[in-house]
């Protein structure tokens, strides 16, 4: 640094567009989250499945690859909309998981060092702040998720014919819809849960917790109520019955009814929404 | 007399209330000064006033103007204009320094490049250049203090809101807080806003004072103006019969204050101490102790505290 520049000066250079400053979070959260090899070697692993997929449909499509091991064409499993149902319902697994590894950090540490107010002070507001940090996970569960059902989708697309493409194009639509409703619900969740516990272990096991608890008391709605409302109260299930309407499904074994799962998980970010709001402000005042 | 210059800040009736409690109370007053010294003791809604300009608590009462824009409806551009120095630790533990100062510019409307350039000038302007690459959690309280500045700087605003700068300061790290708040003043390119209770951090760098008692202004002045127009002051401590002398000096032009063998003299222009002397020795008193002094921020501030 020359001597020369070590006096104050202002600024008079150009400035940014205000509406894209909350991307400036997610790219400084993910040049911290990438420092740890665990996570990268969880998000490798969360790409397993999605190319086992991939080498499935190109085996169905290859019939002299089949009649190599004396397998039928007819035997194979269809790719149609339960294949790309069970796809999601594994994939929505793991991105359950990196919420639960990555949800923690989002909003605790700023709380924890006072940093909100460093943040407001600024010309950036609250909802650009819950957006900017919502970013970073939307982004990384993407990844794993409707992102590679669509490459899946195109690869499918690609050896079925174009005229499979068109009829089915209501599959591609699913994968990114219930998705993204998905991403949506869980990181609300994650960053309630990161805003009011600071413990970044207990912040990950109540991420974990919310879906096996809301599973665990609805089911004892069920039994003592005699009912299947209580089945709302499981996130996971919810999202499956949104999907199975969403894939068509005719066949699928679902308590609730798609929209009473839609309005339920409506509910539940709002009520994330709520609790995110009332946590990330500047100051607390405390009474 | 008050200033020309545009005012910075306007205050018109602004009230400020958490719940049943008021903290803040019609305050009313504007002030244009280079930097301006917010002082009142503990709790007398120093950083309230501040947060509340910030746009961080909705006013209850009246309104705020910062460079003529209202704080409800300006808050984004005032956010713009300003730097904000907490007074509490405010940082990102897992964070070098220079990532922060660069993701705190880059919030504040800097592009990227322009962002880490300046976080390397403003580390470098602090004294913090060496330690730039260190994690925020492993600097020491007056590093982070300094790291703090440096993050309220690296936008260039236009006006910089300081809370309590010197908390927990030794007194090289006090006297380095100083040097710089006085530099920054003397660049003409910006205002300061200056809260503490220290009054010698504010008499060091203010030319202008806003002094807050319970939730109310008591005392606005222009220190500048002060100091020029300002009395002198003579405290005495006299041994021996006194009767007569506090109306000698009276006679002489003085402002005597008399209790139980002290005095406090307020000296007309052109008098002479020797005077003093003088009439101790025709009434043969004892000085036993004898202050010259003129007005300081303590007088000034003492008196708003008893007002």
């Amino acid at each position: 640094m020359a001597v020369y520049k070590r006096t104050y000066k202002g600024y008079s250079g150009p400035c940014t567009a205000t509406w894209s400053r909350f991307l400036i979070l997610p790219r400084y959260s993910f040049s911290r989250l990438f420092q740890s090899k665990f996570l990268i070697l969880f998000l490798m692993a969360c790409f397993f499945f999605p190319v086992g997929c991939a080498l499935f449909i190109y085996v169905s499509h290859n019939l002299s690859f089949l009649r190599t091991f004396n397998i039928r064409a007819e035997n194979f499993i269809a790719i149609n909309g339960k294949f790309f149902y069970v796809y999601c319902t594994v994939q929505a697994a793991f991105a359950y998981l990196l919420t639960a590894l990555v949800g923690p950090g989002l909003v605790s540490p700023d709380l924890v060092n006072n940093a909100l107010p460093l943040y407001f002070s600024r010309p950036f507001s609250r909802a650009e702040y819950v957006l900017g940090k919502m970013a970073g996970l939307v982004y990384l569960l993407s990844l794993i998720t409707w992102l590679p059902g669509l490459v899946l989708f195109a690869i499918q697309a690609s050896l079925a014919g174009w005229s499979w493409a068109r009829q089915n194009f209501w599959i591609a639509e699913a994968i990114v819809l219930g998705s993204l409703l998905w991403i949506t619900v869980l990181s609300l969740v994650a960053m309630a849960m990161s805003a009011w516990i600071k413990w970044r272990i207990a912040a990950g096991a109540l991420i974990l917790g919310v879906i096996f608890v809301g599973a665990g008391f609805g089911a004892a709605v069920n039994a003592v109520m005699r009912t299947n409302l209580g089945s709302m109260l499981d996130l996971a299930q919810d999202n499956s019955a949104i999907w199975a309407r969403l894939f068509r499904l005719t066949d699928a074994d679902l308590r609730i009814d798609a929209v009473d799962a839609a309005n339920a998980m409506a509910i539940a970010s709002l009520i994330c929404l709520w609790l995110l709001f009332k946590k990330v402000r500047a100051f607390e005042v405390i009474k | 007399m008050r200033s020309t210059m545009p005012p910075v800040i306007e205050l018109d009736g602004l009230g400020v209330r958490f719940g049943d409690r008021e903290i803040l109370r019609d305050l009313r007053g504007s002030v244009s000064g280079r930097a301006i010294g917010l002082l009142g003791p503990n709790g007398a809604g120093k950083s309230t006033l501040i947060q509340t300009l910030l746009g961080f608590f909705p006013p209850s009462a009246g309104s705020a103007r910062i460079y003529g824009h209202e704080i409800r409806s300006g808050r984004r551009h005032i956010r713009t204009l300003t730097g904000y120095m907490p007074e509490n630790e405010s940082f990102i533990a897992n964070m070098t320094a220079v990532s922060f100062i660069r993701m705190m510019g880059e919030l504040s409307g800097l592009p990227p490049d322009a962002a880490l350039e300046r976080a390397h000038e403003v580390l470098f302007y602090v004294g913090l250049g060496e330690a730039r690459y260190r994690l925020l959690g492993a600097y020491s309280l007056g590093m982070k203090q300094l790291a703090k500045l440096a993050q309220s700087i690296v936008h260039g605003p236009r006006l910089l809101i300081l809370d309590e700068p010197t908390n927990g300061l030794d007194p090289p790290a006090r006297q380095r807080m100083i040097r710089l708040i006085r530099e920054m003043k003397e660049t003409g390119e910006m205002h300061l806003l200056l809260c503490s209770h220290l009054l010698r951090d504010v008499e060091e760098t203010c030319d202008e004072v806003l002094i807050l008692k319970q939730g109310r202004i008591v005392h606005c002045a222009n220190l500048d103006e002060e100091r020029r127009a300002n009395k002198r002051f003579v405290e005495l401590e006299t041994f021996g019969n006194d009767a007569g002398f506090p109306e000698a000096l009276a006679a002489l032009g003085c402002e005597c204050l008399a209790a139980a063998g002290r005095m406090k003299l307020t000296l007309p222009d052109g008098f002479e101490m020797r005077e003093i002397y003088r009439l101790a020795a025709e009434r043969d008193l004892q000085l036993r102790r004898l202050n010259y002094r003129r007005d300081s921020l303590e007088d000034i501030f003492l008196k708003a505290m008893e007002a």
